[in-house]
């Protein structure tokens, strides 16, 4: 009955921009409460600050960038749409990877983060548990809901990082922060001798790690294709997320440098949890833990919404088999790609550890990054800003795309420090993946239909 | 308690898997794959793009 009642079947466009500052702020958020403070671990609590300042400069130019290339190209796959109508087919199937690594590895390492968790709170009551069931109860219950629909997908982040958020400016607003030495104590904890223990080295080996203040912002352009009004929702909802995580950011790394020696800082991996703890108060560790929860649950929900629409626009350009382009005809999603990337997490979870699954998100992110200050640059030459309506024009072009392209150079130089060998394999891999999709993929890819946006042709050609 | 929870989530996560796979299998075998499959990029886009033509061509006649 259902298939005489409708020929074509689409995402369905439901969401706004509250959902919009969900999915990015959602995914975003986990960062603050674990991921940041190693920063503090390469360089001290000063090098954490200054990257915060930094890579928040760094990603203020993402929002910036994808909101004026986004409310133009409105598509399902977000970057990568932006790359197939800009830079070319083979930048756009290496864009996708990218992104559908960088959300699948962030995934993991929240649903790792849960179980992790709650295996730490049941051993300080006597009990030893795994932490695999409760990861992948995280990881089929976020699956289960992304197959559902959107729009409950999206409340619910919408309520659950609106909840983690407000248990941030609650400890923040419990500790005192107008009166420094009744509780927080910043003075002792970060002094002349211990700021920067490994001088401005440290500083730079800081970024890898300084990224996880506002990885993944840049997701709610996989929203375009189910927002209502893109060239509306995209920029309000990518701005505003990006304006309360540098609020949110400076917040936390305030409360944690002021309660934490940056020894401990730099070690553990919840934070703003051991913070809440270092207060003596029991309602706030409860009120910590719960946000940190909730933040990993936020992220891995937006990262499993995000990953399978990149995955879906490449099946749906048959850049991949067009088989992952089906939608679901009652819950309007692309549910063969939930499906096919969900046993992809739960195994990435089983087997790999917390740091691999970061650094591999880290990683795809940056390369993303690199991209957009190129990608910009391409945008606003080829269709300049009279020859097609934008949603949204960033200002002081081309300063945003050169201060990102810098600092995205700094981010690899303080990966290569790091995890030197990950960096080069991931980049063989990318390189290899490269040449398959030029020699036996990219004859099944149906060219005239590539092309989607009604736009003039781009200046010289 | 623990063991209860840890047991729960296990009993939990598969039958929300299994529950994701049947309905998977169930939408594949009820419909076309060429329906399932016939989601186009731009489409709103290029409505957009026809009813401004279309408000044009109606403005100039009338």
């Amino acid at each position: 009955m259902a298939e005489k009642k409708s020929e074509r079947v689409s995402l369905l466009r439901v969401l706004g921009p509250a959902h919009v500052w969900a999915l990015g702020v959602g995914i975003v958020l986990v960062g603050e409460f674990t991921g940041w403070n190693f920063s503090a671990d390469k360089g001290g609590s000063m090098a954490a600050l200054i990257v915060c300042w930094f890579v928040g400069l760094l990603y203020t130019s993402v929002a910036m960038i994808d909101s004026e290339v986004t409310s133009t190209v409105a598509a399902a796959g977000g970057q990568y749409a932006q790359a197939k109508h800009i830079v070319g087919p083979l930048m756009a199937f290496n864009v996708a990877l990218y992104l559908v690594f960088a959300y699948t590895m962030l995934e993991v390492a929240d649903a790792i983060l849960v179980g992790d968790l709650l295996v730490e709170v049941a051993a300080g009551a006597g009990a030893e548990v795994s932490r695999t069931p409760f990861m992948l109860l995280t990881i089929s219950f976020l699956a289960f809901l992304n197959y559902r629909g959107v729009l409950a997908t999206l409340n619910m982040n919408f309520v659950i990082t609106g909840l983690a958020y407000l248990s941030i400016l609650v400890l923040f607003f419990s500790v005192q922060p107008w009166s420094q030495g009744a509780v927080l104590k910043l003075g002792d904890m970060v002094t002349p001798d211990n700021a920067l223990p490994y001088g401005w080295i440290g500083v730079i080996a800081a970024f890898q790690f300084g990224i996880w203040y506002y990885l993944g912002i840049e997701g709610t352009t996989q929203a375009a294709e189910e927002v209502r009004s893109p060239a509306r929702s995209l920029p309000f909802g990518t701005l505003s997320g990006i304006i309360t995580l540098l609020i949110g950011a400076a917040i936390t790394w305030y409360v944690c440098a002021s309660l934490l020696p940056w020894q401990l800082l730099g070690s553990t991996f919840f934070p703003l949890f051991d913070a809440a703890r270092a207060t003596g108060s029991q309602t706030l560790s409860t009120i910590l833990f719960w946000g940190t929860i909730l933040s990993a649950v936020a992220s891995a929900n937006g990262c499993i919404n995000d990953a399978s629409r990149a995955w879906f626009s490449l099946g749906r350009d048959k850049y991949l088999p067009q088989w992952f382009s089906a939608v679901h005809p009652k819950y309007r999603t692309p549910y063969r790609s939930i499906v096919f990337l969900l046993p992809i997490a739960v195994a990435f979870g089983a087997f790999a550890g917390l740091d691999q699954a970061i650094t591999f998100s880290i990683l795809s992110g940056v390369l993303q990054y690199t991209f957009m200050s190129i990608n910009i640059i391409m945008f606003r030459r080829k269709w300049p800003l009279d020859s097609i309506q934008r949603g949204y024009t960033h200002p002081f072009h081309p300063l945003p795309a050169i201060l990102l392209f810098i600092l995205c150079m700094v981010t690899f130089v303080a990966i290569f420090l790091g995890f030197g060998s990950q960096l080069i394999a991931m980049l063989a891999f990318y390189f290899i993946i490269s040449i398959w999709f030029h020699f036996f993929r990219y004859k099944y890819v149906d060219r005239a239909a590539q092309f989607t946006m009604p736009w003039p042709k781009p200046i010289g050609y | 308690m623990w063991d209860i929870l840890e047991t729960g989530a296990w009993i939990v996560s598969f039958i929300l898997i299994a529950y994701i796979v049947i309905d998977w299998f169930r939408t594949d075998r009820s419909y076309s794959n060429e329906m399932l499959t016939s989601s186009r990029e731009g489409e709103l886009e290029a409505e957009t793009e026809r009813l401004h033509r279309e408000e044009a061509k109606g403005g100039q006649n009338g």
